[in-house]
C-alpha cells in the first residue's frame, strides 16, 4: 500500500506538471492582456507597456513559468489582472456556490443514469431498453445550454414557476438550484446510462452469473449483489471524473444562469484575458481531479478484492 | 445398501431451438431427444462441439439463453414435470435440487466475494442454513472437494486460487444446495492434463459418498469409458446413439459412434489418428434425411432422402440408422 501511494503521487505530481506548462503555454497564446487597454481613449503605446511590465509580462516565458510553479508551490496563484485581489480568495469566494450546484447535479445525474441504465441492461431490447437508449442520445447530443435555454423558457418565463437568474443567499435556497442543477444534470446522465448500461450488460454475459442463476438464486440476489457490484467500478470512476467537471468547468450553465460559481470565473477570466485567474481555476481542477482519482483508486480496493491484495 | 433404482430424469421428445435476426433464422439446437437417468447413475453425453450437448444442460435447467426457447417435450425430474412448473418453482429447484459444473473455472466464479459466501449461497437460499452451521456446512463441503485448510481457503477470494482449486470449489457450489442431479458441461476441459484425471476421481468419489445422478458432457470418449454407466451420443441435435459403456464401445452400431471411437488416440499406436472427415453440419441448414449422411463411409441413396428412425435392441441400446433397421430386421 505505501509503495501504491507513493508511485501514485509521483505520477499525479508528473500530470500536474504537465499541466500547468499546458495552461500556461495555452493563455499566452490568447495575446497580451494589456493590449485590452487600447479600448480606452488616449491609450499609448508606453501606457500598455508599463502595465504589461506591472503584471510582469516583460519578462522571458521560462522566468514567467519558473515564477508561475514556484507559486504554485506556496499556494499562491497570484493576483487577478482585472479583479486586482488574489486568485486563492475569488476562487474559494465561488467554491461554496459551485459545490452546491455540483451536488445537486451529481445527484441528479446519478439518481437518472444508475437506475435506467440498470433497468435497460436488465431488460435489455424492451421498452425499457429503447426509453433508456433514447434518453441517454438526448443527454449526450443536446447541448446543456439548448436544455438550459428550454428550461428556462418553460419553467422561468412560460410558467414562472421558478427564478432562473443568479442566486438568493443562505444555503437553503432550493428556488435558484432546481434548474441549473437540472440542466447541468441532464448532460452527466446520459453518460452515466450509457456506462451502466454497457458494462451491467457485459457483467450479466458472464459465466459467473450464468453459475448464478444455475445456483437458482433469486433475480433480485443475481442483480443487485452480483451484477451491480460487479460493474460499477467503471461507473465509480466516471461518476468521480464528472463531479469535478461539474465543480470546476460547468462555464455554460453557470453563464446561462449567472450561477455565480467557478464555470463563470473561469470565464470571466478566459474573456479578459486574466492569466493569474485562468490558470488557477485550471491547476485546482487539476489538483482536484488527480486528488479524486486517487481516492476512487481507494476506493477500487473497497469494491475489488484483485486490487486490493495485489497492493 | 440396495435399493430399487428409480428414474430420476426423464426427457421425452424434447425440442429447443435459437431464433435469430427476428425469427427469419431458426436453429434447432436440440432436435426431439430422449433419454432417462436412474438414481445414482452417470450419463455421458458425447459429441462434436455444436452438436446440442451444452443446450440439453441447459434446457435441464429451463435456462437457455435469450434466444433460445423449449419448443416442447417433457423433463420428468423426480417425479414431477419440470415443463409444467412456475418461473419461481423452477429457480427453487435449481441449486437445491439440481447442481451444475461449468467448463470454465476462471470464470465461473464471482471475482468480488470470498469463496465461504459462493460456497454457501444455495444452502442459504435453498435450505435455510444459517449462521454457524452454515460455515459449518462450507468447510464440510470444501473437505469433500479437498480443499487444503478449508477454513483459512474459505475467507479468500477467486483470484487466489488456481484453475483446478476453482473447479473443486465450482463442484462444491454444485453440492452446496444438497442436489441429485449434477450436470457436470465439459468439466475438465480446462483444467491441465494432470489435473484432469484428479477432477474425474473427486467427482466419482462424491457420487459414490453422496448417490446423486450425473450427467457427464464431454468430447472425451476416454473419460466416459472411466466415469459413465451408459452414453448417449448426440449429432446434430439428435441423440443417434445410447446405451450402456459396454454396449457402445464393444458394439457400436451407428457408423458415427463407430468414427468416434475410431478416433480416440491409443498408446504405442504409430499409425496416424484417425479423423472424422468433414465437419459438423450447420444446424440452420441441415443436410436431408440422415444428418450423418455427407461423413458416412456407408451412406446410401436412402440415407439421403430419408431419415432413418430410432431401432431397440434387446440390450437397451438405441440406434438411429438404416443399418440398425437392416440389422434389426435380419435378427
Amino acid at each position: 500500500m505505501k509503495t501504491f501511494i507513493a508511485k501514485r503521487l509521483l505520477s499525479s505530481l508528473a500530470t500536474l506538471l504537465v499541466l500547468s506548462i499546458i495552461i500556461f503555454a495555452l493563455v499566452r497564446a490568447s495575446g497580451n492582456p494589456a493590449e485590452l487597454l487600447y479600448e480606452y481613449p488616449g491609450a499609448r503605446e508606453e501606457d500598455i507597456a508599463r502595465q504589461a511590465a506591472a503584471w510582469g509580462l516583460d519578462q522571458s516565458w521560462p522566468e514567467q513559468y519558473v515564477s508561475f510553479v514556484w507559486n504554485i508551490a506556496r499556494f499562491d496563484y497570484g493576483q487577478s489582472f482585472q479583479y486586482g485581489t488574489s486568485v486563492r480568495s475569488l476562487y474559494f469566494d465561488r467554491l461554496p456556490n459551485s459545490l452546491l450546484l455540483a451536488f445537486w447535479a451529481f445527484l441528479i445525474s446519478m439518481a437518472i443514469g444508475i437506475p435506467l441504465g440498470i433497468m435497460s441492461a436488465v431488460k435489455v431490447d424492451s421498452l425499457w431498453d429503447s426509453v433508456g437508449k433514447t434518453f441517454a442520445l438526448l443527454g449526450l447530443s443536446v447541448p446543456s445550454f439548448f436544455v438550459a435555454l428550454l428550461l428556462v423558457l418553460l419553467f422561468g418565463v412560460k410558467l414562472e414557476w421558478l427564478p432562473f437568474l443568479g442566486k438568493a443567499e443562505g444555503f437553503f435556497d432550493w428556488q435558484h438550484l432546481i434548474l441549473p442543477s437540472l440542466s447541468l444534470g441532464w448532460f452527466f446522465s446520459g453518460a452515466m446510462l450509457r456506462l451502466t448500461r454497457s458494462s451491467m450488460l457485459e457483467v450479466l454475459g458472464s459465466e459467473y452469473i450464468k453459475l448464478c442463476r444455475l445456483k437458482g438464486l433469486p433475480e433480485k440476489v443475481v442483480i443487485v449483489k452480483h451484477a451491480l457490484k460487479n460493474s460499477f467500478i467503471p461507473v465509480l470512476t466516471l461518476a468521480a471524473v464528472n463531479l469535478v467537471v461539474m465543480i470546476n468547468v460547468a462555464v455554460v450553465v453557470e453563464v446561462v444562469f449567472s450561477w455565480p460559481g467557478i464555470g463563470r470565473l473561469l470565464y470571466d477570466g478566459l474573456i479578459n484575458r486574466d492569466f493569474p485567474l485562468v490558470q488557477g481555476v485550471v491547476v485546482m481542477a487539476g489538483v482536484m481531479i488527480v486528488g479524486t482519482n486517487f481516492i476512487v483508486d481507494v476506493l477500487y480496493g473497497y469494491l475489488d478484492p484483485r486490487i486490493r491484495l495485489t497492493r | 445398501m440396495v435399493t430399487a433404482t428409480k428414474t430420476l430424469l426423464k426427457v421425452t421428445d424434447l425440442y429447443a431451438q435459437f431464433t435469430g435476426f427476428g425469427g427469419t433464422r431458426v436453429v434447432r439446437a436440440i432436435d426431439g431427444i430422449n433419454f432417462t437417468l436412474d438414481q445414482g447413475e452417470t450419463m455421458g453425453l458425447v459429441g462434436e462441439s455444436g452438436c446440442g450437448k451444452t443446450t440439453t444442460c441447459h434446457a435441464i435447467f429451463r435456462l437457455l439463453p435469450p434466444a433460445g426457447d423449449i419448443v416442447s417435450g417433457s423433463i420428468e425430474f423426480d417425479g414431477q414435470d419440470l415443463m409444467q412448473l412456475s418461473d419461481s418453482e423452477m429457480r427453487s429447484i435449481r441449486g437445491r435440487d439440481m447442481g451444475m459444473i461449468l467448463q470454465d473455472p476462471m470464470a465461473s466464479l464471482d471475482p468480488l466475494f470470498t469463496i465461504m459466501d459462493q460456497v454457501a449461497e444455495p444452502a442459504h437460499h435453498h435450505r435455510g442454513v444459517r449462521g454457524g452451521s452454515l460455515r459449518e456446512r462450507v468447510v464440510e463441503l470444501l473437505r469433500s472437494v479437498r480443499i487444503p485448510s478449508p477454513e483459512i481457503r474459505m475467507r479468500e477470494f477467486p483470484h487466489q486460487m488456481s484453475g483446478g482449486m476453482r473447479q473443486r470449489i465450482v463442484g462444491a457450489i454444485s453440492l452446496s444446495g444438497g442436489p441429485k442431479l449434477i450436470v457436470a458441461d465439459e468439466p475438465t476441459t480446462n483444467l491441465d492434463v494432470t489435473i484432469q484425471l484428479q477432477y474425474l476421481n473427486l467427482l466419482r468419489d462424491l457420487q459414490q459418498e453422496t448417490g446423486v445422478s450425473l450427467v457427464f458432457v464431454t468430447h472425451n470418449l476416454g473419460i466416459v469409458a472411466k466415469m459413465c454407466d451408459k452414453v448417449a451420443v448426440m449429432y446434430a441435435g439428435k441423440i443417434v446413439e445410447q446405451g450402456s459403456v459396454r454396449n457402445i464401445y464393444n458394439n457400436p452400431r451407428h457408423p458415427y459412434t463407430q468414427a468416434l471411437i475410431q478416433s480416440i488416440p491409443r498408446l504405442g499406436n504409430k499409425d496416424p489418428l484417425y479423423v472424422i472427415p468433414g465437419q459438423p453440419p450447420n444446424l440452420a441448414e441441415l443436410p436431408t434425411g440422415c444428418a450423418f449422411h455427407p461423413r458416412c463411409p456407408f451412406a446410401t441413396e436412402k440415407c439421403i432422402n430419408e431419415e432413418p428412425p430410432y431401432v431397440s435392441f434387446g440390450d437397451g441400446q438405441e440406434s438411429k440408422c438404416w443399418l440398425s433397421v437392416e440389422e434389426a430386421k435380419n435378427g
